[in-house]
Formats: structure tokens, sequence, C-alpha cells
């Protein structure tokens, strides 16, 4: 059964049609990629899916429940999470606040234990940390814990956001360029992670990526959208030799890919 | 960890206790003039207010300036209930707070939706409207006010509220609800696309920073004899705003000192009444130019930061414990 059920998805903008009958179905486990052109409307689907905007039209099927006109937060209590092209990280916090925020969903206990020091305050602040801690291991920032999080390194930061997302331990994970502005080295590091995640964390991932040689070699689905529509999906091979695709977007880069 | 926390508990009451018992000791003793007694409940009145506004200012980053209008709710609340239906005290400070906590929980519903510039016009009329609603109440005295109101408020009193608001807005903060409010403040998209509920938080530090608001007003109320709805206007609001944005917008210990510098300042420039907000608003742009942040920026001060200069240690971020 499908995990993420789009259907006829539309987004219109004043008078243009950011995205229009956008169709897709992930299921679980997949490492699926979003190609496009720039101006495809790739975020706008992000955007659409996490409840950041609502839909002009169409229906967005998660785990069996229709989630259109829910607010954010409340889409990703039920399981979805996120990090943006344009970093959004709180930028004054530690890292490790950073993560720790993510993990506030998971938190039981109440107000007056949090203002009187009561019942499972300490128990609860203390296993968090330990749990934030955990997921800075993994993209290797925990020695950074303690670090402002906007005086870190760019590739940092893009490590820590997702970091983050995960901490909100959700079952479908929306990544928005995760390696732009990264060099190849740490691109190539990150690939690797991400696959790992997707296993150690039984994932599905839905990636935006513009880089051609990693969304080949990671995904194993790949849907390309172009003015707002998908103009085609398949495999990786499906995609490179695909004229439509050639000819409207990638030209030498798939073939060369 | 918990070994730590519960050394800082501890060296806290101490300090408490010290400050507590000497002025007590001082008031006991007859040591200690009524001009200073009235400065001294003034602090403690003014850093309840902006410890208070600096929960939704500094930490949740909405830009309110109605505060002297939750005060004032608090105020006559707890004055009516004293004066005109011989309540107690206590149920008197109570019932202000929770007046006010109620508006600020009604007037954050809606205004919550605006931003930046628009929220703190809507919360400046909010103060307006408050003010003049109590002036067309003539069950309250209408513009000249309510009087006759018992003098309750001891130093007794303001301390332990005082503490009691220091106290709990910290706790607060260093929680996860509060560091859901603090997430608001640092970018709202990525904080409700990490499961908070912005709408929730952001009336909850309405509501907390209005319900202390209504104690420190309650407190007011039963020092002065006399309240008038002209000594909640726009001006009052701006002088608590003055101390959170001097003392570092999202430091406690921060609002704490500057609502402390700031009464006594204003005490001992009272001789020169005329000029008073002249000098006030010269200090206000100095310390902009030089010192934008505030005070204390958002850091905390605390002991571990003597400890660490003693030790000779330059970084290293100030605790937030
Ligand atoms: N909030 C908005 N209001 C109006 N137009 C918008 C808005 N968000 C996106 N658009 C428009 O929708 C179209 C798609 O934008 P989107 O950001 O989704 O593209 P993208 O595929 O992510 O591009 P890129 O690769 O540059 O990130 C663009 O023409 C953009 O200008
Ligand atoms: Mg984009």
């Amino acid at each position: 059964m499908a995990l993420l059920a789009v259907n006829n998805l539309t987004k219109v903008f004043g008078g243009l049609s950011a995205v229009s009958d956008f169709n897709i179905e992930l299921h679980p486990g997949e490492l699926v990629g979003l190609i496009g052109p720039n101006g495809a409307g790739k975020t706008t689907v992000f955007n659409l899916l996490t409840g950041v905007y609502e839909p002009t039209e169409g229906t967005i099927q998660f785990n069996h429940e229709n989630i259109v006109g829910l607010k954010p937060y409340e889409i990703t209590q039920r399981g979805m999470a996120r990090t943006f092209q344009n970093i959004r990280l709180f930028s004054n916090l530690s890292v490790l606040d950073n993560v720790r925020i993510a993990y506030h969903t998971h938190v039981k206990y109440g107000l007056t234990s949090a203002v009187m020091r009561l019942g499972n305050y300490y128990k609860e602040e203390e296993e968090m940390t330990r749990k934030a801690i955990e997921f800075l291991h993994i993209f290797n920032l925990d020695r950074k814990k303690d670090e402002i999080a906007k005086n870190l390194p760019y590739g940092e930061q893009r490590r820590l956001e997702i970091a983050r997302a995960l901490a909100a331990k959700p079952r479908l994970l929306l990544l928005d360029e995760p390696a732009a502005g990264m060099n190849p080295q740490e691109t190539h590091e990150l690939m690797n992670l991400i696959k790992w995640i997707r296993d150690e964390f039984k994932l599905t991932i839905l990636l935006i990526e513009h880089d051609m040689s990693l969304v080949m070699g990671a995904c194993e689905r790949i849907y390309v959208l172009e003015y707002g529509m998908i103009i085609a999906h398949g495999t990786p091979e499906e995609i490179k030799s695909n004229p439509r695709v050639i000819e409207a977007y990638l030209g030498e880069e798939v073939a060369h890919a | 960890m918990q070994k730590i926390l519960n050394k800082r508990i501890i060296l806290t009451i101490l300090v408490l206790g010290l400050l507590y018992g000497s002025i007590q000791n001082l008031i006991v003793q007859g040591k200690l003039n009524p001009y200073y007694e009235i400065n001294l409940l003034l602090i403690g009145i003014n850093i309840m207010m902006a410890v208070s506004l600096n929960l939704i200012n500094g930490f949740t980053g909405q830009f309110s300036i109605g505060h002297a209008g939750f005060m004032a709710v608090g105020a006559y609340t707890s004055a009516v209930l004293t004066v005109k239906l011989q309540q107690p005290f206590p149920l008197a400070i109570l019932a202000g707070s929770l007046a006010a906590a109620l508006i600020g929980f009604l007037i954050g519903l809606p205004t919550l939706r605006l931003k930046g510039d628009y929220l703190a016009i809507a919360t400046l009329g909010f103060g307006e409207i408050i003010k003049v609603v109590f002036v067309n109440i003539e069950y309250v005295g209408g513009a000249s006010g309510l009087s006759g109101i018992p003098h309750i408020t001891t130093w007794n009193w303001v301390f332990f509220l005082t503490a009691f608001t220091v106290v709990f807005i910290k706790n607060f903060i260093n929680s996860t609800h509060g560091r859901a409010c603090i997430s608001i403040r640092e970018d709202e998209i990525a904080a409700e696309t990490m499961g908070i509920n912005t709408t929730k938080y952001k009336v909850m530090a309405f509501t907390i920073g209005a319900f202390f608001a209504g104690a420190a007003g309650a407190l007011y109320a039963h020092y002065f004899y006399i309240i008038q709805p002209n000594t909640f206007n726009f001006l009052k609001s701006i002088d608590y705003l003055v101390m959170v944005v001097l003392g570092g917008m999202g430091s406690i210990t921060g609002s704490v000192l500057a609502a402390t510098a700031l009464t006594i300042i204003s005490a001992l420039l009272q001789r020169f009444a005329e000029i008073r907000m002249v000098i006030y608003a010269l200090l206000l742009i100095v310390i902009m130019l030089f010192r934008p942040q505030g005070l204390m920026g958002n850091k905390e001060f605390s002991l571990s930061i003597l400890e660490r200069l003693g030790r000779g240690e330059k970084h290293g971020s100030v605790s937030s414990k």
C-alpha cells in the first residue's frame, strides 16, 4: 500500500499554475527523486505536501488519511518531516536545541511539570538531550552541540537541518536540495548517509536535487517536473533515455551522468 | 547533571534568602525610610512587568506594546474585589491575574494572526481601549479613578511574587514548551513544520505574560491607594518595553537588571521631572547605538560566568540554564 498518494494536485498563484495535475505515489522504504528545471514547481510540491500552502485542487493521502487542510504541525505529527532549500534553522539557538525542538511532539510532561520541575521533567529532558546527541552523532555534529547554529559552516548547517528533521521521527522525509552548495566530496558522503538513514530508520524519502549524477546514483525512481507538470517518471535508466526529458531539460547532462 | 542543577537551585535559594533576609531586617529595624521602600517595591513590580513582557516580546518574538493594559486589568479587578466586595487580598491578586490572563488569551487569539508592525499596532490599540473602557465605567470611578484601596501590599508580597514570576518564567523557558516559543521567534515556518502548534504557543505566551502583568497590577493598586486609567497609559507600556529592550530581548536576567536600573534612574531623576524623559530617551539612543542587542543580548547572567572569568577563560557560550 502506498504511504503517500497524491492525486491531481494543483496550485495556482494569481494567474500562474505553479503545479498542475501532479500525481505521485510513494511506497514504504522507497528513495524517490523529484527533478526539474528552475521554477518547475518542485519546492511548491513540498510546500503543498507539508501544509505550508493549501492546494487549489487535488488530494493528498498520507498513511490512508486525507491531509489536505491540515496545519503543517499536524502533518508533522502524523509522520512527515522536511528540510528547506534555503536553510531554515533556528539560527540563534545552539545546535543541540535545534534538534531538541524537533523532539517536542514526543515530550509528554505538561506545563505544570515544566514550571514546577516535577514529575518527568528531568527524566524526559535528559532522555531528549541524549537522543538529540545521538542524531547529531550520526551527522558528525555531536562535538559542535553547543555552537550557535548560524555559526556553522554551510555544509554542516545542511546536515543539521536533516538531523533536526529526523528527530521529529518521520515516516516520510522530504529533502529539498540537501546537497546544494556542497563540494563533490561532501555531496558523495551525504548521499551515502541519506541511503544509510533510509535503511536505519525505515524511512521513505522524497528528494529534490539538481545534481544529476547524485539523483541517478541514489534514487530508485525519479519524477521529472516541468512547468508544474510531470513530464516523465521511471527508473534512472528510463529517465536517462527518455527523449522528452533530454529535450526539455536535461540535455547532455543526462547522457553523461 | 541532576547534581549540578541541584547545586544551582541551592545557590539560588541562598542568594534570594540573603537578599530577602537583609532587606527584611532593615524594615523590621525601621531603617528603611518610605522613599526607599516605595522604590524597592517598584523595582519588584517592574521586574514582574519586564520579565513577563520579555516572554512575549523577547522569547516568543511577538512585538507587543500594550503590556500596561494587562496591568490595568489586574489592578482594577483586584481593587474591585477588595474595595467593593470586601474579599481577601490573596484572592484579589489571583482574580486580577486570572482576569488579565483571560483578556490576554482573548486578545491573543485574533491578533496573533498579525505579524510585526501590525501586531504592535493592534496591541497598542488594545492598551488604549482598556484605558477608555475604565474611563467609562462609573462603578470604578471613571476618569478620576478608584480610590480608597487598602494599603496591603508589603515588601513580603512583592518579594515573593517577583521571585515566583522570575522562577516560573525561567523554568517555562527552559522546558520544551519554552523552546517551542523560542523557535517561533527564530523561524515560524520552520517551527510549524517541526511539529509545533505555533498559534497555541503564541497564545500561551500572551496568556502567561498577561497573568503576571495582572499580578503586578494588583500589587501596584494595593500599594498606592488609588488607581486611574491614565496610570496605565501608553507611556507606561513603553517604559516596560524599554526595560526589555535595554536588558536584552530573550534574557530574563537582562530584564531584571534593566528593570532595577531604570527604576533607580527614574527615582533619581524625579526632581528633574521635566527633563526626565529627555535623559531617558538619550540613554536609550546611546545604548541602542553602542549595544543594540541590549545589555545581555539573549544570554543569561549566571554565577558560572563569574566562575569562568575567575578561571581566566575568555569564551564559551554563557550558560542559559
Ligand atoms: N508563494 C508564491 N507566490 C507566488 N508565486 C510563487 C510562490 N511560490 C512559488 N511561486 C512560483 O511558482 C513557480 C515554482 O516555484 P518553485 O519554487 O516551486 O520552483 P522550484 O522547482 O523549486 O525551482 P528551483 O529549482 O529554483 O528551486 C515559480 O514560478 C515561482 O515563482
Ligand atoms: Mg525549489
